[in-house]
């Protein structure tokens, strides 16, 4: 059975892939389990708040009730719930950290719990799509003033005063009139028995009052236990009992288990069992892709016993991907009219009117996350129950898939969220915690399943390969009045349904039909692309080749008419205003309601302006070095890089310096976003400069960090200057985790021309420079 | 049975001699900080202290490491006060923190080779530990922090 036919297996985005029979997954679904006070609608009303946002969207919506998410003891502790999974966004803190602000707890005497998966009771867990604070800053501040205002209301019964003359401050509650003040601790019990206040009577502190949001002063809640090797990730979790385990899976999407022979595997010390793993045809979304499972008393014996099993596999039909052919497969398309997804004026006519077309065609391959910690998950199945320890970044969604894998009820699922050795999106995809628990059901006894980085690289969900074309009609003055972009990418749609050739509308919104240019013709197109191996979500998703691609052809325009980089970029970006894009079917916006979060120009337009200041663009600066700029709108903020890169005579890079401007509206922790900035460049520049999948007969060719290398420190920016732009009273909170890495590789790009006069339009850079 | 000393307590080992150090830390005693990032020496997330000198554990089998002394990160420090852990949580270092226990115990180890190494020496010496997050500009600046006193 084709996984898609089951609308209730895909999430989140059901909207965004057009297939049909497929309905929104239920939000009310199991409303009436709890007895807390769930909204499972937004909870954020027009009239209490300057902005809405799409959290009500999402599977199962948001919880706003501080009964699920906060506990008081009696010794005062606060327990405070963390609901989404922690990959190095630091949002294990401040989530939590929302809530303290807002009851007037103090942060040393809080403790962070991470949720199980269970998003009836706490609402959508999706880690992803930079949505955690977008998302929850709002409820987070409702569910601490819910909180604060109940101990405020038991402290006032106790004294029998009225509930307006007391007030929390800092774990107490006091009674100013007459100096009295009760702990935290010691009104718990109490306080649990409070009504819910309204959410719309809730008043929110003013941001001047702030202790901790905004601040940067407070360091995640894992710092000390990840210095000392206690923190526990996914890999690090141990049962009595358990057995270590590794999966020989097929090395071509689609392939088969034909045959297998386990002698040589069982004579290795330790190895007690070779057995076959059930797979899934392919597409199947997060579904198992089956193999041979070698099980035995440690990891190391499992790795050593599959390296010595025979197996015999049948490739199937994508058993003929070959990269070099695929390139040329997407050129050719990108060469031809394709679907038309946005349209404005004429661009077909206005391209054959104009005095001047630039045209380039750039080139981003597949990519892979290589988290630093390889997919691994531990299962415990017993008759029709199910534990799972895991690195999810959707622990609901883990728990619904483990439950139709193994044929058993949701509520018998238990999914334990450990800390993350990195995400990137890889692991939104819980296809490791299925084949954990099929093991376990299967052996009787709790297993580890243990990828190894060659495994990562040869059977996960790839960042797509892309061809787009961009044509740019000017005319006598330079003035840019026609703009053609094609783009042509295999679709993550693909993964849920065959026969996938068009990108789906979340694809299409990252940087391409809502390229913000103020030009009077423009026609987006997407031709036909169909996909060999399975297509998944890489951290900023599409956005890495659309910045590539457009922020490069500003570059070219601006080589072409002897402009300045970021005086072309202003111009084409154009006057400050709401961009209106009445010819777009659907815009996906990020999920988000485009009145709250339009794509603003006058936004853009500052991030640029203001890396320009702080970033000292136009600065004198070393012969063979070179700046470069570019500015992206993704996951609904606004980011403006400009690297400095210095290129030698035999071609090798450094990068002397990196600014980067991000409006991300409302923040919490800028001492967070520093760090997924500075960690974005390094990312952007591991892809520009290496970052490549190739396939030859339907395999991946490239095994370990050796063949598929990332940045090392060595060659990393010397410094990266991060600048964020102070949010208006009511600017809605946007993405941070994801829009850093798109502006970087096309800003590294035209730095490179700047100091070389070489433009690069295919990535990576690899050895172009060195010609 | 090979016998070996981790953290200054004696282990012994009756499997296969050459299982990688990796493992048998981990899997066998127990002692999860130390990392599984590549399995070829590639990424440093393995990286344990033998002797006086940083190794990689997932190349280095449990014969290698036979009478000598192992230190990983549940043993540079008591209680988690090395000059290095202490510079690391003072210039907030780690996003996911997968890869930090090898990046320590490999700044301790170079710190005790040259105690005050200059930036391009640091930037040398932590070359060859990944960090896919990328937090080397923290992590330069916490070795020059921990060199200079914390």
């Amino acid at each position: 059975m084709n996984f898609i036919d089951n609308p209730k297996k895909l999430r989140g985005f059901e909207k965004h892939v057009r297939i049909e029979k497929v309905s929104r997954r239920s939000i009310l679904k199991g409303l009436g389990v709890t007895g807390g006070f769930v909204l499972a609608a937004p909870v954020m009303s027009r009239q209490a708040f300057a902005y809405e946002t799409g959290a009500g969207k999402m599977p199962h919506g948001v919880v706003v009730d501080p009964r699920v998410f906060v506990a008081v003891a009696p010794d005062g502790i606060v327990t405070i719930v963390a609901h989404r999974s922690e990959m190095g966004t630091g949002v294990r803190t401040s989530l939590p950290l929302i809530v303290a602000e807002e009851m007037e707890a103090d942060w040393s005497k809080v403790k962070v719990q991470q949720a199980h998966g269970d998003e009836v009771k706490f609402g959508n867990q999706d880690t992803d799509g930079s949505r955690s604070t977008r998302h929850y800053l709002i409820p987070m501040r409702q569910i601490g003033a819910s909180a604060r205002i109940m101990l405020e209301q038991a402290a006032a019964k106790r004294w029998g005063v009225p509930a307006t003359e007391v007030k929390a401050v800092n774990h107490e509650v006091v009674h100013s009139a007459s100096g009295r003040k009760l702990g935290f601790g010691e009104l718990a019990a109490d306080a649990a028995k409070e009504s819910l206040p309204s959410v719309d009577s809730l008043k929110l502190k003013a941001p001047k009052d702030f202790r901790y949001l905004t601040k940067g002063q407070i360091s995640i809640v894992d710092l000390h236990d990840i210095t000392t090797g206690k923190a526990g990730y996914g890999a690090d979790v141990r049962l009595p009992g358990m057995k270590y385990a590794v999966i020989a899976r097929p090395p071509v999407t689609g392939g088969k288990l034909v045959s297998f022979d386990p002698a040589d595997a069982m004579k290795v010390s330790g190895v007690e069992k070779v057995m076959q793993v059930r797979g899934w045809p392919w597409p199947s979304k997060f579904q198992p892709l089956g193999g041979v499972a070698v099980i035995a008393r440690n990891t190391g014996a499992a790795i050593k016993g599959r390296d010595a099993l025979k197996i015999v596999w049948d490739d199937g039909p994508n058993g003929k991907y070959e990269s070099v052919a695929y390139r040329k497969e997407l050129e050719e398309a990108a060469r031809k009219p394709g679907l038309v997804v946005r349209k404005e004026g004429d661009a077909d006519a206005a391209l054959k009117s104009a005095d001047k077309v630039i045209v380039g065609e750039y080139y981003v391959p597949h990519l892979a996350h290589v988290s630093m910690e390889p997919p691994v998950a531990v299962a415990d199945v017993k008759g029709d129950k199910a534990e799972i320890w895991a690195p999810v970044q959707s622990p609901g969604g883990t728990r619904e898939d483990v439950a139709k894998t193994l044929g058993i009820p949701e509520e018998n699922v238990t999914v334990n969220v450990t800390l993350l050795g990195g995400g990137f999106g890889r692991k939104s995809k819980c296809d490791y915690a299925l084949e954990a628990a099929l093991l376990s059901k299967e052996l009787g006894a709790p297993v580890k399943v243990q990828w190894t980085r060659e495994d990562d690289l040869h059977n996960g969900f790839l960042h797509t390969v892309s061809v787009e074309r961009i044509e740019a009609g000017l005319d006598k003055s330079g003035k840019v009045i026609a703009w053609r972009h094609r783009s042509v990418a295999p679709s993550i749609a693909s993964t849920f349904a065959a026969g996938t050739v068009h990108q789906a509308s979340f694809e299409l919104g990252m940087g391409l039909v809502d390229m913000p240019f103020e030009i009077a013709n423009i026609s987006c197109e997407n031709p036909e692309a169909a996909a060999y191996t399975r297509i998944g979500w890489f951290r900023s998703v599409s956005n890495i080749p659309r910045a590539f691609a457009v922020q490069s052809m500003v570059g070219e325009i601006a080589q072409a008419t002897g402009r300045d980089q970021k005086d072309m970029l202003l111009e084409l970006i154009g006057s400050p205003r709401i961009v209106k894009l009445a010819s777009v079917k659907d815009l996906w916006n990020y999920g988000e309601p485009y009145d709250s979060y339009p794509i603003d120009t006058a936004r853009l337009r500052k991030v640029v302006e203001l890396v320009a200041e702080k970033g000292e663009w136009g600065r004198q600066v070393p012969k063979g070095h070179g700046l470069g700029i570019a500015a992206h709108r993704s996951f609904v903020s606004y980011i403006a890089t400009i690297v400095e890169v210095a290129v030698d005579d035999k071609g090798k890079l450094t990068i002397p310096r990196v600014d980067t401007a991000i409006d991300c509206g409302t923040f919490v922790n800028p001492e967070r976003i520093q760090s997924q900035i500075e960690g974005a460049a390094i990312m952007g520049l591991s892809l520009a400069k290496y970052g490549e999948i190739t396939f030859k007969d339907g395999k991946v060719q490239q095994k370990n960090y050796d063949d598929f290398p990332v940045i090392r420190m060595d060659e990393s920016p010397l410094v990266t200057n991060v600048h964020i732009v102070p949010p208006g009273p009511d600017t809605p909170p946007s993405g941070v985790g994801e829009p850093g890495v798109p502006p970087f590789a096309p800003a590294l790009i035209n730095a490179i021309f700047a100091a070389t006069g070489k433009r690069i339009r295919s990535l990576p850079i690899g050895k172009q420079l060195e010609a | 049975m090979i016998k070996i000393k981790i953290n200054g307590q004696e282990q012994s080992w009756d499997g296969d001699p050459d299982l990688p150090l990796l493992w048998f830390l981990r899997d066998e005693v127990g002692l999860t900080g130390t990392k599984f990032g590549c399995g070829q020496a590639l990424c440093g997330a393995c990286t344990v202290i033998v002797d006086k000198e940083a190794v990689r554990s997932c190349i280095t089998s449990v014969n290698d490491v036979a009478g000598r002394e192992v230190t990983t990160i549940e043993g540079l420090h008591p209680n988690g006060d090395h000059p290095v852990q202490k510079a690391w949580r003072q210039v907030n270092v780690p996003q996911c923190g997968f890869c930090q226990a090898g990046q320590i115990m490999q700044a301790a180890a170079l710190l005790m080779d040259n105690a005050k190494p200059s930036h391009d020496q640091i930037r040398e010496a932590m070359a060859g530990n990944i960090c896919r997050c990328g937090c080397y500009q923290r992590i330069e600046n916490a070795v020059h922090l921990a060199s200079t006193g914390v």
